[in-house]
């Protein structure tokens, strides 16, 4: 089977040819890197995306704390994962790196804080 | 309030930021960042998504962990930053620079700097720059405004979007739209190509089978509070639309991506010379304008498409600033840059015989298989096969020595 996509990785997004069987990668062409087979692998097989929103916070000088998942969860689960983060509130101080969901909907991601916001 | 330093930054984002810390790694210490929102960071704050920092930390961070490293370099250094302070006026005095200050809390400041480093950034173009016709509802918006207010203030602009332009930011907040529950019923790109990189294209758009409308325009907006339909219509060659193809869809809002201008105000005010193209400043090899001391670097002098450059160029611009400071360093020899075949700016506008040179520069259109010459007259100084270039992507590349006898340099691609 072959297949178009268009590699994430980084902003040059190249557009790779992929040539795959049911299990396996059997070749990946267009690439400018090495991440674009790893990338093509999983997209092919089972896609991954960093999920990145706000959640409310408490007692800071904007309503909104920024967030994101630690690493990229299964496509299938974005949006399961933004239904739990509409859910999320926390109070100030938040500091960039906090984890604000330990493995949020069993993604094996944890949800953290990329900002860091006082208390005031 | 007076205030006498030796380099005054107009703006705390991350041009302003790197070429802050720039200086001071260079040996100034007397640095004053001026900073008209409450607190620095500037647009990489409301930027909450991913992808930025690949170049400069090899990681890949969200807008606000990029600023925010920036911003922990500043501690402990005796860079001054002042928030919600305006620069109002520029003014050029032999051997330094008066530049006035509004702020809430001291009010005017009359600060004179030895330098000004111009990094007040970009701002987007709005209905009034593409001059849609139509009725004037509420709902029609920047799309950078609306990513201010559902990032930073929590709140929706709508339910039922159309997004008119397919820059980066129209991209971005197709798929943040579609996270927080609103339906983007398409995204309508005037060009025959998309406007944002490739890859936003397959995150934003191909993940959330959103359709884009390429080489298609909105011709009318409906709705007397609010928004209720726009018309959107294919174009001919001749970028006309056509009326019998014209279908119509329904929404609450529409985002507007299209294009971004660098905000150059207080650059013209204070009589920097700005180049046609970029809106940007022109200048030389130290990221110097034409009133010698005044340097701009980032959005300012020329719209990027990752931070990372303009970090780079930031820093760059500041190291330049420092030799101003210290040995009052101008650029002499001068070689023009000349652009030609399907490149549409290259700057800076003009490079030093015998020392190298770094260029920034953007093609007209997308090209397949094509090459990019730099020429010192007749002589190839650079060279470098493209299996794909688009406008969206900016060209960094260096020349590792200006030829000392060149009369002229051609930018071209073949």
């Amino acid at each position: 089977m072959k297949k178009s996509i268009i590699c994430i990785s980084c902003p040059l997004g190249c557009n790779l040819s992929v040539e795959h069987d049911d299990k396996v990668i059997i070749s990946v062409s267009g690439n400018a890197c090495k991440r674009g087979p790893v990338y093509a692998q999983k997209e092919v097989f089972s896609p991954e995306r960093v999920v990145t929103s706000t959640i409310k916070i408490e007692g800071a000088k904007i309503p909104l704390l920024p967030v994101r998942t630690d690493k990229s969860v299964s496509k299938d689960k974005m949006f399961e994962v933004m239904k739990e983060i509409f859910k999320l509130k926390v109070k100030a101080p938040a500091k960039r790196g906090d984890i604000i969901c330990q493995d949020i909907c069993k993604s094996g991601a944890n949800l953290i804080a990329t900002r860091t916001l006082d208390k005031i | 309030m007076t205030k006498n330093v030796d380099a005054l930054i107009i703006g705390g984002g991350p041009a302003g930021l790197a070429a802050a810390i720039s200086l001071k790694k260079n040996g100034i210490d007397n640095i004053l960042i001026v900073e008209r929102e409450d607190c620095l960071g500037g647009i990489l704050l409301q930027c909450i998504h991913n992808g930025f920092g690949l170049h400069r930390f090899k990681e890949e961070l969200t807008g606000p962990e990029y600023a925010e490293k920036y911003i922990e370099m500043l501690e402990g250094t005796t860079i001054e930053t002042m928030t919600n302070t305006c620069a109002i006026e520029i003014v050029n005095e032999e051997n330094s620079k008066t530049v006035y200050l509004m702020s809430e809390k001291s009010g005017l400041i009359e600060a004179k700097t030895k330098v000004v480093i111009l990094a007040m950034g970009c701002r987007e173009r709005n209905r009034g720059n593409i001059a849609i016709p139509g009725t004037r509802p509420a709902g029609v918006m920047t799309a950078g405004l609306a990513q201010k207010l559902v990032n930073r203030y929590g709140y929706m602009p709508g339910k039922e979007v159309v997004i008119l332009g397919s820059g980066d930011i129209g991209l971005i907040m197709a798929r943040r739209m579609t996270w927080e529950g609103a339906k983007v019923k398409a995204v309508v790109e005037l060009q025959p190509y998309p406007g944002g990189l490739n890859r936003n294209i397959a995150q934003c758009l191909n993940d959330y089978n959103i359709p884009l409308y390429l080489s298609h325009t909105i011709t009318a907006i409906r709705g007397n509070s609010r928004i209720t339909e726009v018309d959107i219509a294919p174009i001919n060659e001749y970028k006309e639309p056509k009326k019998e193809d014209t279908f119509t869809l329904k929404c609450d809002s529409l985002l507007l991506s299209v294009g971004l201008l660098p905000e150059n105000e207080l650059s013209q005010l204070a009589g920097v010379n700005l180049d046609r193209v970029t809106g940007g400043p022109l200048i030389d090899t130290n990221y110097m304008t034409n009133i010698s001391g005044v340097f701009a670097c980032g959005n300012v002098l020329h719209v990027h498409d990752l931070v990372d450059w303009v970090s780079e160029e930031s820093e760059a611009a500041g190291k330049a600033a420092a030799d101003y400071i210290r040995n009052q360093t101008i650029q002499k020899n001068k070689i023009a840059v000349r652009v030609g075949n399907l490149v549409r700016y290259a700057l800076p506008t003009v490079l030093e015989p015998g020392k190298p040179g770094i260029l920034s520069l953007r093609v007209i259109a997308p090209a397949e298989n094509t090459t990019l010459y730099v020429k010192a007259d007749d002589e190839i100084i650079y060279k470098k096969g493209h299996k794909k270039i688009f406008p969206s992507e900016m060209q960094r590349i260096e020349i590792k020595e200006v030829p000392q006898k060149a009369k002229m340099i051609h930018v071209y691609l073949e």
